[in-house]
């Protein structure tokens, strides 16, 4: 009797909640570490970037108008889901990082913990960093943090000398900062590693995040990043894998719209509050007191 | 109609005033002033320039210019402050620096209002009432963090950034000062800060104030100068910048920081929407409208310089504000009676006559209050425009100056649309006496500062700063305090 041939997925971007190819019809080969074919991956181009821009966009008023307490739920949702497919994760993780299966589950865990730690944040990093200011006069004024629009993020790459880890972890910790205030988020994947990011995607479509407001592109960061950079429907950027890339002259375009940059990192992020807070903008509301 | 009485609006009639000018002589100027760098005053090596009254076209002193190499003089005085003194300080005792300021600008502050309407243009009874009391709230608040960091949010003991090169305008220059030296000495770091061109003399007596205070050499310095001064400050040794002006510089600093570790905040440009609902206070409204954007010549980046009003209310609300903008008197800034003062230079008059003149070439219908205009000095009447498409040009730049663009609404949503629609972001008004109706709006409006039923009110208390490309960073609060810090190590 013959072994049971396997079914290979085909790895495509994520726009909008669908999954397209690329417009361009462009593919790239992933590989193993050692060099043997994984899959052939969506090779973004300039037009599907700027179509995940549009989608991101017209996510952003339904998401960021969400209650904290709805956007958290969503977030731990994902997750949730995240956790029942973990085997998964963790076989792609060996498959394309090379690294033995115990590191492989701990990223995965990792990655889970971080949607849980982030989830948590979403109806409580206002009270945490917003301030009711006693203003010298007939005024009641508060300043609370708001999300600042589109982020544009070029996910943690492949650390170099071949050290391990990071495909999904680093994917997950420049993402899910991002979204907890009601960001929209368009990030290109890890260049070299990139099926985690589209299994990824898969998660997020089933776990009640709206359509638009992550979207995955693979392909080459060097390609879309001047184009993320410069494009004037974005409002921040996150350079956390740019670290290999021109970034000063990334930073330097993205300053012609006045984006937010966040600057390259080595490796994957910490968890931080102030990754949350770098995508938010402070509104200071004075309200004025009536004579009584 | 006689010399004392003025015509104002259909059937009214206002006694005009005598003059009543404040004393020029509470202000010493020096004939000419140097650079303030490391507790001395030195020569420039730039090309010194005049500053000048814009009111008379006056000279009032000789200011040095300062090139890169004076530039780096300063950076390297408040690099070796900020390792030998400066953040090594106990808090308490930086604060108690912080408080003395802020007492000998009360001291002082009929001088420097004087010397801010002199140099500035704004009428007096603004830099009296305003500037200068909210210079001294400034330091007073941020003197109290000085030994409170670990209060600011960063975590236990945070660390200042170190020196702080500081680029403000010419629209309030003294209270400019003080919004970006307060919270940068307060966190610990030392500055070197270039006051405007045009306006750099409540600087320099900024600095006599720090001798008086005994403040250690190098903690505070200032470089006078033009865009080039300020172009050497930016890529000058400094581990941050603090800028306030135009969103085209802002973009500049923004670029020439890029790739670097420096840090920025960037208080730029805006257009804001002053929304007038039909169930607003009127009277009030007016007022906040005209002060909204009348307010020192209109030279305000957070200006309520887009009146949208709902169309029911348009007409009756128009004519009012026109009557009441025929009662201000324009003149002489050192007058007390004075509302609306010189505009501040030749060039940003020209820029005003460019863009209204290009306001009525696209169609929207001008008027002027009728108030006669010096001879000498720079002078624009308020002006409204009325019929303003949103695709005109004055509905979208900046004018910074004494011309308010009327358009219409006919619901909220088409309000909030419009009040959204510009690249800025900096400030908003609303005016309506439904509270809910204000905090539903306020939700959904894109601007860092929004006023409900007031407007261009500022405490030190009150954190600053804009969205989208009226820059980034907040000035004020503790939010003000944060962009001087970093977190402690863990």
């Amino acid at each position: 009797m013959n072994a049971r041939l396997t079914i290979p997925k085909t790895y495509k971007l994520y726009i909008g909640g669908k999954f397209p190819r690329s417009e361009s019809g462009r593919s790239y080969e992933v590989t193993t570490p050692k060099g043997a074919f994984l899959a052939n991956a969506a090779w973004a181009s300039r037009k599907d970037l700027r179509d995940a821009v549009v989608a991101a966009r017209s996510a952003v008023a339904g998401w960021a108008g969400a209650t904290a307490y709805n956007r958290g739920q969503v977030l731990y949702r994902v997750a949730e889901v995240l956790e029942g497919r973990a085997g998964q994760f963790a076989d792609e993780i060996v498959a394309a990082e090379g690294v033995s299966a115990a590191k492989a589950a701990a990223q995965v865990a990792e990655a889970i913990d971080t949607w849980v730690w982030y989830a948590g944040w979403a109806d409580k990093f206002v009270q945490v960093t917003g301030t009711g200011n006693p203003v010298a006069g007939p005024y009641f004024n508060l300043s609370v943090p708001e999300p600042t629009g589109v982020v544009g993020v070029i996910a943690p790459q492949p650390p170099s000398q071949g050290e391990s880890g990071g495909s999904l972890l680093g994917l997950v910790r420049a993402v899910a900062p991002a979204l907890v205030a009601g960001n929209a988020v368009v990030v290109v994947a890890d260049e070299t590693r990139p099926l985690a990011a589209i299994s990824l995607a898969e998660v997020l479509a089933t776990s009640d995040v709206p359509g638009g407001v992550v979207n995955v592109l693979t392909g080459h960061p060097a390609e879309l990043a001047p184009w993320l950079a410069a494009h004037a429907d974005v409002n921040a950027l996150d350079l956390v894998g740019a670290g290999a890339l021109d970034w000063p002259a990334l930073e330097a375009s993205a300053a012609d719209t006045l984006k937010r940059v966040l600057r390259p990192e080595p490796g994957v992020p910490d968890l931080s509050l102030d990754r949350i807070l770098a995508f938010t903008e402070t509104k200071t509301v004075w309200h004025t007191k009536s004579l009584l | 109609m006689s010399k004392d009485i003025q015509q104002a609006g259909e059937g009214r009639r206002f006694l005009d005033y005598a003059p009543a000018p404040e004393s020029r002589d509470v202000v010493r100027l020096r004939p000419s002033y140097g650079l303030f760098i490391d507790g001395d005053w030195v020569d420039g090596h730039g090309t010194p320039f005049s500053t000048i009254d814009p009111a008379t076209e006056a000279p009032l002193a000789e200011i040095a210019a300062a090139d890169e190499a004076d530039v780096a003089l300063a950076v390297a005085a408040a690099r070796r402050a900020y390792d030998k003194t400066w953040s090594r300080m106990p808090g308490t005792e930086r604060g108690k620096y912080l408080f003395r300021i802020a007492r000998l600008v009360q001291e002082r502050a009929r001088e420097l209002a004087v010397a801010e309407s002199l140099d500035n243009g704004k009428p007096i009874k603004e830099s009296r009432d305003v500037d200068v009391p909210l210079v001294a709230a400034w330091f007073f608040y941020y003197a109290g963090w000085a030994d409170k960091l670990d209060y600011a949010g960063l975590g236990a003991s945070p660390r200042p950034l170190g020196v702080a090169g500081q680029i403000i305008p010419w629209n309030f220059p003294l209270l400019m000062l003080a919004w970006k030296i307060a919270p940068a000495l307060a966190a610990g770091n030392t500055v070197v800060l270039k006051p405007a061109e045009t306006t750099p003399l409540t600087a320099l007596l900024f600095a006599d104030i720090c001798r008086q205070a005994a403040l250690p050499a190098g903690v505070v310095n200032i470089v006078t100068g033009a865009g080039a001064t300020g172009q050497a400050l930016v890529r000058a040794e400094v581990d941050k910048v603090a800028f306030t002006g135009s969103t085209a510089v802002g973009r500049e600093i923004a670029k020439t920081i890029a790739g670097t570790e420096k840090k920025a905040t960037l208080e730029l440009g805006g257009k804001a929407a002053n929304i007038v609902f039909d169930d607003a206070p009127i009277d009030q409204a007016i007022e906040g409208v005209v002060n909204g954007l009348f307010f020192n010549q209109g030279h305000v980046c957070c200006a309520g310089s887009r009146l949208l009003v709902e169309e029911s209310i348009h007409d009756e609300f128009v004519d009012r504000l026109k009557q009441r903008l025929t009662t201000l008197r324009l003149g002489d800034p050192l007058d007390k009676n004075t509302d609306i003062g010189a505009i501040n230079s030749a060039e940003q008059l020209e820029r005003i006559r460019q863009l209204s003149d290009l306001g009525e070439a696209e169609g929207a219908e001008r008027w002027s209050a009728p108030c006669a205009i010096p001879e000498q000095g720079f002078w624009f009447a308020p002006t409204i425009f009325t019929n303003v498409a949103t695709s005109s040009t004055i509905a979208r730049e900046e004018i910074f100056g004494p011309v308010l663009s009327v358009l219409t609404f006919r619901t909220p949503a088409e309000a909030i649309a419009k009040a959204n629609n510009t690249p800025y972001g900096l400030s908003a008004g609303i005016w309506s006496d439904k509270g809910s109706k204000i905090l539903a709006v306020a939700d959904r409006l894109r601007a860092g500062v929004i006023w409900a039923n007031t407007f261009n009110r500022f405490d030190p208390a009150s954190p600053f700063g804009g969205y989208k490309e009226s820059g980034y960073g907040r000035e004020g609060g503790r939010h003000g305090l944060t962009a001087y810090l970093k977190a402690g190590a863990r």
